[in-house]
C-alpha cells in the first residue's frame, strides 16, 4: 500500500493543471444553479422545497469540490479524506436525529 | 530476577557528543524549536506540572470524603475542586499525555523521517497547550468553575455565576492544540514513511496514534463549536440551550458527548500502542495477530463515533434512541477485547522478564480489563439507570483512565526514558514505585465500585454515614497512590544526572528508534533508513547483533 | 556486509541531484513530497472545519423541525436580493481564486496578483453586503439577546401578505432562528475575514514573485480554504434565505 514517495517521479496528478475553460464552465454552472435554486423557492412544492434546495446545494458543492478544489484530479488519499469528512458529518446529523425524531413516539 | 537489559561498560561509556539535547543551547533554542524531540520534552514538563495540580485537587477531594459531612470544603467549593480535577486531568493531562510527549518524540523516528510533517504547527500546538493551561490557572485563581468538567446545560449556562466562559475558552484552546497534533501525525504517517516502511511494517504504536489522531481531527471541532455556543449563550443569551426561549439543553449534551466519547478513545489508544511495544519487547516475541491489533485500533476509532449517547441514557433522550446507542456500545467493546486477547497470546510462551515498563503493562492488562468490562455493564441501559451518576461510574472511568492509561503512560515513559535522555532510571526503586502505584490504585478505586453499587452519588461533598468505611479505604489508597506517583518524579529527575548510560538499545528491542543513538541526533538518522524487515522481528535483531560492535560516545 | 542495517546513502545522493530550491524544507526529501504533504494537511484542516460548522447545522436542523412557522417568518424577513448577490459574489470569487492558482501553476506573476486582488475585492464586497444586512437586522430588533423583539412577527408582513401573523409563543421562537442565523453567518463571516487577511499577505508575497517559481502550495492550499468557505455559504443560502418563499 505504501510507496516510497520521494523516490518516485512526481506523481501524475501534481502535473495536471486544470484549464481555465473548465473553471469558466463550472463557474457558469454554479451561477445558473444559484438562479435556479432562488427561482424554485418561489414555486410551491410543499416539503419538496427543502429537498430540492438541498439537492441543488449538494450539486453545487460537488462541482466546487471536484473542479475548483481539484479533487477529481487528486490522489485516492485526498478522495478518501473528503469522503471521511462527509461521513462523520452525516453520522453527527443522523444519529443525533435518532433522538429528536423518536422523542414524540411515546414510551414503549 | 532475570533481565534483558544490556548496558555498555559503565566505566568507559559516555553520552554521545552530539545529540538533540546539546545541538543548540539557550532558552530561545528551546522555545523556538522545530525539533519534534525538543517539543516532546517541553510537553513532558508541562503536562507533569499540570498532572500534579490535578492530583492536588484529587487529594482535596479524598480528604473531604474521609468524613460524611461536608466539613473540609463547602459544597460549592467541593464542586469547584472536582471540576478543576476533571478539566485538568482530562484536557491538560490525559488527552496530550502519550501523543504529545512520547508520540511527538517517536512517531517521526518510528516511520523513519527526520521530523513531523509540520514542525512549526507542532510548536504552535505546544504554545496553545500552554496558553490553555495558563487560562485554567487563572480561572482557578479567580474563583474557579463548578459545572463539572462536562459543562452540562442548563446549569452551566443559566444557573451559575462562576467562570464558565473563561474555562470554556481555555478548553477550546486546548482542543486546537490536540487537533494540530493529530493533524501532524496523520500527515506524517501517510506521507513521510521511509523507503520500505509499508503500513504493515509500522510498529503498532504508530497504528494506535494514527487511530487516535483521526479521532482528534474529526471529533474535537465539535467540542469547539459546542463551547462557542455555551459562551454565546452565557454572554448574549442566544437561547439554543434555554427551554424558556425554545432551546434544548440536551442539544448541548449531544454535541458535547459527540466529542467526549471519542475523547476517551483518544486518551486510551496511544496507551494501548505503548502496551503493544512493551509487551512484545519483554516477552521477546512479536505481537500476536499484528493485523488484528492494527485494525482493531482503527475499528475503535470508527465505532467510537457511534456510541456517545450512552452518557445520556437518563437525561431525557428517547428510549428508542437509547436502545440504538446501547446496542452499538456493545459493539465498541469488541476491538478493545481483541487487543487484550492478542496481548495475552503474545505473552504465552514468550520469554517474559519483569522490568518496570513490563510491571506497568501487567497492571494495565488487569486494570483496563476490569475497567472495560464495567464499561460494558454501564453500556447496558438497564444497569446504567441504576449505576449512572454514582461512584460506579467514577470507579469505571478511573480504572480505564488511571489503571489503564496512566499506567500505560508510565510504562512508556520508563521504556523510552533511555532513548529520550540517554540514561537508565534506577530499576530497584522504579519497580517499588510500580508496585506501590498498583496497590494504591486498587485500594483507592475498587471500594468506589462498591460505593456506587450501594448507591452513593458522585459529585457530592457530603454522604450518608453508612458509606464512610469504604470512603476511608479509598482515601487511604489515595495517599499510597500519591507516593507511587511522586517517586518517579524524584528518581527520573535524579537519573538525568546520575543514571547509568543506556546506549542505543538497552532493551534489545526492535524498532527504528532503537537502532539510533541515545539521545538521538536532531535529524534522527545519519542516513535515511531503508526498511526490509517486519515489525517485531527478533530474528533480524539477533542476526544484526552478531555483526555489530557496540560503541557509545 | 550487512544489508539490513540502516542503509547507505541512496536517498541522499538522489536528493542532491534534484533541484534544491530555497523553499524546500529540510525534513522533506523533495518538492513533490512537500507539496503533497501540505495539501493533505490543508484537507485535514478542512475536515475539522466541516465538523466545526457541522454542530451548527445540527442545531439548525433540529430547531427548524420544531419551530417551522417561526423559521419561515424569520427567513421572509431577510433580503433575498442580498443573499443571492452574496452567493454570486462568492461563486465568482471562487472562480477568480481558481484562476489565481492556475496563474501560480503557470508562473504568471502579474496574473496571479490580479486574480488575488479580484478575490479580495469580491470577498470584501460580500462582507459589506453582510454588514448592511446585519445593520438592518439590528434596526428591526432582530438581534437575539441584545435587542430582540418578536413584535414584528405578530403583525402581517407587507412583503408576504398571505403569511398568517404568529401567536406570541411561536413568534418568540424566531429568536432561535435569528440566534442560528447570526451564529452561522457570523462564524462564516469570521472565516471570510481571516481568509481576506491571509489572502492580502499572500498577494503581497506574490507580487514579490514568491509563488511563481515553483512554490505553488501556499496559493493552492489557500484556494482550498477559500473554496471551503464558499461551500459553507452555498448551504447557508438556501437554508437561511429560501425557506418557503413561494406565495
Amino acid at each position: 500500500m505504501a510507496e516510497a514517495k520521494h523516490h518516485d517521479e512526481p506523481t501524475h496528478h501534481e502535473e495536471h493543471i486544470v484549464s481555465p475553460k473548465v473553471y469558466l464552465l463550472i463557474g457558469a454552472a454554479l451561477l445558473v444553479l444559484t438562479a435556479t435554486t432562488t427561482a424554485v423557492s418561489y414555486v410551491e412544492l410543499g416539503d419538496f422545497n427543502a429537498v430540492v434546495a438541498l439537492a441543488i446545494a449538494c450539486i453545487k458543492m460537488t462541482l466546487v469540490v471536484l473542479f475548483f478544489m481539484h479533487v477529481k484530479y487528486s490522489s485516492k488519499l485526498t478522495k478518501l479524506t473528503v469522503g471521511a469528512g462527509f461521513l462523520t458529518f452525516i453520522v453527527l446529523i443522523t444519529m443525533t436525529m435518532t433522538d429528536y425524531i423518536s422523542r414524540a413516539w411515546g414510551r414503549w | 530476577m532475570s533481565t534483558i537489559v544490556i548496558l555498555p561498560d559503565q566505566t568507559t561509556a559516555t553520552l554521545p557528543k552530539v545529540s538533540y539535547l546539546n545541538k543548540e543551547y539557550g532558552l530561545k533554542s528551546w522555545l523556538l524549536t522545530g525539533d519534534h524531540k525538543r517539543i516532546a520534552v517541553l510537553y513532558m514538563i508541562s503536562i507533569t506540572f499540570f498532572f500534579f495540580i490535578g492530583g492536588a485537587m484529587a487529594g482535596l477531594i479524598r480528604l473531604e470524603l474521609l468524613t460524611p459531612p461536608s466539613d473540609l470544603l463547602a459544597a460549592d467549593t467541593y464542586n469547584k475542586v472536582f471540576t478543576a480535577h476533571g478539566i485538568i486531568m482530562v484536557f491538560l493531562f490525559l488527552v496530550p499525555s502519550v501523543p504529545a510527549t512520547i508520540g511527538n518524540f517517536l512517531i517521526p523516528i518510528m516511520v523513519g523521517a527526520k521530523d513531523l510533517a509540520f514542525p512549526k504547527i507542532n510548536l504552535l500546538s505546544w504554545y496553545l497547550y500552554v496558553v490553555a493551561g495558563i487560562m485554567i490557572l487563572c480561572v482557578l485563581s479567580f474563583g474557579g468553575v463548578d459545572t463539572g468538567w462536562t459543562f452540562t446545560t442548563p446549569l452551566s449556562t443559566h444557573y451559575l455565576n462562576t467562570h464558565v466562559v473563561a474555562a470554556g475558552l481555555a478548553v477550546f484552546v486546548a482542543g486546537f492544540s490536540s487537533i494540530f497534533t493529530g493533524l501532524n501525525f496523520i500527515v506524517t504517517i501517510h506521507r513521510m514513511r521511509a523507503p520500505g516502511m509499508t503500513w504493515f511494517r509500522l510498529p503498532l504504536f504508530v497504528w494506535s496514534h494514527y487511530a487516535a489522531s483521526i479521532l482528534m481531527v474529526l471529533g474535537t471541532p465539535v467540542l469547539a463549536i459546542t463551547l462557542v455556543l455555551v459562551v454565546l449563550e452565557r454572554t448574549i443569551g442566544i437561547g439554543v440551550f434555554d427551554p424558556t426561549k425554545g432551546g434544548d439543553p440536551l442539544l448541548f449534551q449531544h454535541l458535547f458527548w459527540f466529542y467526549s466519547h471519542p475523547a476517551v478513545y483518544i486518551m486510551i489508544l496511544p496507551g494501548m500502542g505503548v502496551i503493544s511495544e512493551v509487551i512484545s519487547t519483554f516477552s521477546r516475541k512479536r505481537v500476536f495477530g499484528y493485523t488484528a491489533v492494527a485494525f482493531s485500533s482503527v475499528a475503535i476509532a470508527v465505532f467510537g463515533f457511534f456510541v456517545w449517547a450512552h452518557h445520556m441514557f437518563v437525561m431525557g433522550i428517547s428510549s428508542y434512541s437509547a436502545l440504538v446507542f446501547s446496542l452499538l456500545t456493545m459493539l465498541v467493546a469488541v476491538p478493545s477485547a481483541i487487543k487484550i486477547f492478542n496481548w495475552s497470546a503474545t505473552l504465552y510462551k514468550g520469554s517474559i522478564t519483569f522490568e518496570t515498563p513490563m510491571l506497568y503493562a501487567f497492571g494495565f492488562l488487569g486494570l483496563f480489563t476490569i475497567g472495560g468490562l464495567t464499561g460494558v455493564f454501564l453500556g447496558s441501559m438497564g444497569m446504567d439507570i441504576h449505576l449512572t451518576e454514582t461512584y460506579f461510574i467514577v470507579a469505571h472511568f478511573h480504572f480505564v483512565m488511571v489503571g489503564g492509561m496512566l499506567m500505560a503512560y508510565l510504562s512508556g515513559v520508563h521504556f523510552w526514558w533511555p532513548k529520550i535522555t540517554g540514561r537508565m532510571y534506577p530499576e530497584g526503586v522504579s519497580k517499588l514505585a510500580a508496585v506501590i502505584t498498583f496497590v494504591g490504585f486498587i485500594l483507592t478505586f475498587f471500594p468506589q465500585f462498591l460505593l456506587g453499587y450501594l448507591g452513593m452519588p458522585r459529585r457530592y461533598a457530603a454522604y450518608p454515614p453508612e458509606f464512610q468505611v469504604l470512603n476511608v479505604f479509598s482515601s487511604a489508597g489515595a495517599s499510597v497512590l500519591g507516593v507511587g506517583y511522586l517517586l518517579p518524579l524524584l528518581y527520573l529527575t535524579w537519573s538525568l544526572k546520575y543514571g547509568k548510560i543506556a546506549g542505543p538499545n538497552p532493551w534489545q528491542a526492535t524498532g527504528l528508534e532503537w537502532q539510533i543513538q541515545s539521545p538521538p541526533l536532531t535529524e534522527n538518522f545519519v542516513e535515511t533508513p531503508i526498511v526490509t524487515h517486519e515489525a517485531y522481528d527478533y530474528e533480524w535483531l539477533e542476526s544484526k547483533k552478531g555483526s555489530e560492535v557496540p560503541t557509545v560516545g | 556486509m550487512d544489508s539490513h542495517t540502516v542503509a547507505a546513502q541512496t536517498a541522499e545522493a538522489a536528493h542532491t541531484e534534484h533541484e534544491h530550491p530555497a523553499f524546500l524544507r529540510h525534513h522533506f526529501a523533495s518538492v513533490e513530497q512537500q507539496r503533497e504533504t501540505a495539501t493533505f494537511g490543508m484537507w485535514l484542516f478542512l475536515l475539522t472545519e466541516i465538523m466545526f460548522f457541522g454542530g451548527l447545522f445540527c442545531a439548525y436542523l433540529i430547531f427548524r423541525n420544531w419551530y417551522y412557522p417561526a423559521f419561515v417568518d424569520g427567513s421572509h424577513s431577510l433580503h433575498i436580493w442580498a443573499g443571492t448577490l452574496n452567493t454570486t459574489l462568492l461563486i465568482v470569487s471562487s472562480f477568480t481564486m481558481a484562476m489565481g492558482v492556475h496563474a501560480s501553476e503557470t508562473r504568471m506573476r502579474k496574473a496571479l496578483v490580479g486574480w488575488c486582488i479580484a478575490t479580495i475585492i469580491l470577498g470584501c464586497g460580500f462582507l459589506c453586503v453582510k454588514a448592511y444586512e446585519w445593520h438592518d437586522e439590528w434596526v428591526e430588533h432582530h438581534v437575539p439577546g441584545l435587542n430582540f423583539s418578536p413584535e414584528g412577527f405578530m403583525k402581517v408582513n407587507p412583503d408576504y401578505p398571505a403569511d398568517k401573523p404568529l401567536q406570541l409563543d411561536m413568534a418568540e421562537k424566531t429568536q432561535v432562528y435569528f440566534s442560528l442565523y447570526f451564529a452561522m453567518t457570523g462564524m462564516h463571516a469570521l472565516h471570510m475575514i481571516i481568509g481576506v487577511s491571509l489572502l492580502t499577505i499572500l498577494t503581497i508575497r506574490a507580487w514579490g514573485g514568491a509563488y511563481t517559481s515553483g512554490h505553488v502550495a501556499p496559493v493552492e492550499n489557500f484556494g482550498l480554504y477559500w473554496h471551503f468557505v464558499d461551500i459553507v455559504w452555498i448551504f447557508l443560502f438556501p437554508l437561511l434565505y429560501l425557506i418557503s418563499r413561494h406565495q
